[in-house]
């Protein structure tokens, strides 16, 4: 195993009287693609913000990539990526120059950038043109493509598919699977959950500056216990088995279609009794707890304490 | 290529391609050339060496203009950048919040010493192809005064990047430049102008008018292109001048130091600010 790429220990942020980050703990494993999910305001980017630097914990210890980001040579930030929220270039300069800028600062061969605009989606023509007259998803693009300049070993993505077409959406995340295998650490925040399922593989759930929840899908399901929700259609004449002793509260939701909200631990005993006569089943279906119904639950959860 | 460089590259490709330097070379290129073809009417023959009048005119030019495009060029440099939301995305680039101050400086010094060089420039070309006869010193004058003239504008573009750094607004920068330019170019003279006359004819102290003249950079600036020589006569700025204990190497120096203060202060002003 090797050290983590990313490591926050006790970090706090404050702007004046705001806390907008308090003793948030994480590490970020090589290889890892991990999810920042959390309601407007809840921290997100200022926690991005903090791993890049550009801004100093009141509190607590930022590392990436062994070094503390905001002190030193900047040796750090040549292997980082990062794609701000709502990005903006200067409009007088084409897609090209922007982008010939940036590589420039970072180090990289100019000639390397023709690939990274077809890897992007963005086509030659749209290359040349200036930057004003691009449109939000083409903006998100080029944002895109500079965050990938060098082969950046972490990259730290705020908002990336806000203003992209689903097309590009799944574009996206295939080019950060991509990655992914490659080896390099993708932080990415978001709102769109439904989304991020089957592509992260950790979520860390922050609310008002606070990590309240962080780990696998699976894992949060466990912690969360959220039911899963069985969903079974009778084929003509049959009756819905009612095993543990008729403990299944069945709901007729159609015709002959019945479902239950069953504890995690019971899950395979009832589907193992509903399909004991595969006769008798015409469909089945077994919705197990989405992202937001996680999220919602942890956001729940939270909102009771106080 | 060096971080400071890239970053000046990238100023001056923007000014070429917003137009600045077209306009701003246009514009003084365009004043220069009607303000030596009228200069040189009355006194076109009386032997006073052309270029000198011309000198004497752009200089008086200079102090009214190259102020005005310096802080106009500099004062969204920092928060019109922060505001627009690049600023971000650049100090998240391995490279130092100085390198981007002193690029900028050096791209929009850049600018505004082409604008002058040319703009200018061709009021003595067009002079010299009319067949008038400029002597060597003249030349020599001509070139100090741009040389001078891009100084000033040196001071302005960090002046102008004080108030970039400080505000949060760009709409605020732009009130605060031109208040800037008001009180150097007209407010401050018009003050000195007031003790001069409520003096009543008696000479202040040199200290003390030295101090006032150098404490105005565009004073600075006019005592030495307009203090001394052909265009001290010309100007009449010459008696003036002979009650100051000022040399030119002191009002260079004054200048210099005029840009290093206020460059000194935008850095410390800027690395602090958080965004
Ligand atoms: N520069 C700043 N000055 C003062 N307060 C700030 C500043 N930046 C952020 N905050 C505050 O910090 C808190 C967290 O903001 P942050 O931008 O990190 O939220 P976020 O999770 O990214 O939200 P969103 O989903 O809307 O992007 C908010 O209350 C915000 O008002
Ligand atoms: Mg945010």
């Amino acid at each position: 195993m090797t050290a983590p790429t990313v490591t926050l220990s006790g970090v706090a942020k404050r702007y004046g009287r705001i806390e907008a980050v308090k003793d948030v703990s994480f590490e970020l494993e090589q290889g890892q693609t991990v999810a920042l999910v959390g309601h407007n305001g809840a921290g997100k980017t200022t926690l991005i913000k903090l791993m890049l630097g550009l801004i100093r914990p009141t509190q607590g210890t930022v590392q990436v990539l062994g070094e503390d980001p905001a002190r030193g040579d900047f040796a750090v930030r040549q292997r980082l990526g990062y794609l701000p929220e709502s990005v903006s270039f200067h409009m007088a300069l084409t897609g090209r120059e922007t982008l010939a800028f940036y590589a420039r600062l970072k180090r990289v061969d100019v000639s390397d950038i023709a690939g990274l605009f077809e890897r992007v989606g963005l086509a030659p023509a749209a290359a040349d043109r200036a930057v004003r007259t691009y449109s939000k998803g083409m903006r998100q693009r080029l944002g895109l493509a500079q965050a990938l300049l060098g082969s950046p070993r972490v990259l730290l993505l705020d908002e990336p598919t806000s203003g992209l077409d689903p097309a590009l959406r799944r574009n996206f995340y295939e080019l950060v699977s991509g990655l992914r295998s490659a080896g390099t650490t993708i932080l990415l925040s978001s709102h769109a959950l439904t989304e991020l399922e089957d592509r992260t593989d950790r979520v860390i759930i922050v609310n008002e500056g606070v990590a309240i929840a962080d780990g696998t899908l699976e894992k949060l399901r466990g912690i969360a216990r959220l039911p899963t929700r069985i969903s079974v259609t009778l084929a003509d004449g049959a009756r819905i088995a009612t095993p543990n002793g008729g403990q299944v509260a069945w709901k007729a939701v159609r015709n002959r279609t019945f479902e239950a909200e069953v504890a995690p631990e019971n899950k395979i005993s009832i589907l193992r009794d509903v399909t004991a006569d595969p006769a008798a089943v015409a469909a089945l279906h077994v919705v197990e707890p989405t992202l937001d119904e996680l999220y919602a639950h942890f956001l729940g959860g939270r909102g009771m304490m106080r | 290529m060096n971080n400071i460089v890239i970053v000046a590259r990238k100023e001056i490709q923007e000014g070429l391609r917003n137009r600045w330097v077209l306009a701003t070379t246009l514009l003084l290129g365009a004043l220069a050339l009607t303000l030596s073809f009228l200069g040189s009417a009355p006194t076109g023959n009386v032997g006073v060496n052309q270029l000198d009048v011309v000198i004497v005119s752009l200089s008086s030019l200079t102090i009214f203009l190259v102020p005005l495009i310096a802080l106009l060029l500099a004062h969204d440099a920092i928060v019109g950048e922060i505001e627009r939301g690049t600023m971000l995305l650049l100090i998240s680039y391995p490279i130092g919040r100085r390198q981007i101050i002193f690029g900028k400086f050096l791209g929009h010094l850049a600018i505004l010493a082409f604008a002058t060089l040319f703009g200018y420039g061709t009021a003595a070309a067009a002079l010299a192809m009319t067949g008038t006869e400029i002597g060597l010193a003249s030349w020599w004058a001509f070139l100090a005064m741009i040389t001078s003239s891009i100084l000033l504008g040196m001071v302005f573009i960090a002046i102008g990047y004080v108030t970039s750094a400080l505000s949060s607004e760009r709409s605020t920068a732009g009130g605060i430049a031109i208040g800037v330019w008001l009180f150097f170019v007209l407010i401050y003279d018009m003050a000195l102008l007031g003790v001069l006359v409520a003096a009543e004819g008696r000479p202040l102290p040199t200290g003390l008018l030295d101090g006032l003249l150098v404490l105005n950079p565009t004073d600075a600036y006019r005592l030495l292109n307009l203090g001394s020589g052909e265009a001290g006569a010309l100007s009449g700025l010459g008696g003036i001048a002979g009650h100051t204990g000022l040399s030119g190497p002191m009002l260079v120096a004054a200048l210099i130091a005029w840009i290093v203060a206020p460059l000194a202060l935008t850095l410390r002003i800027f690395s602090r600010r958080e965004l």
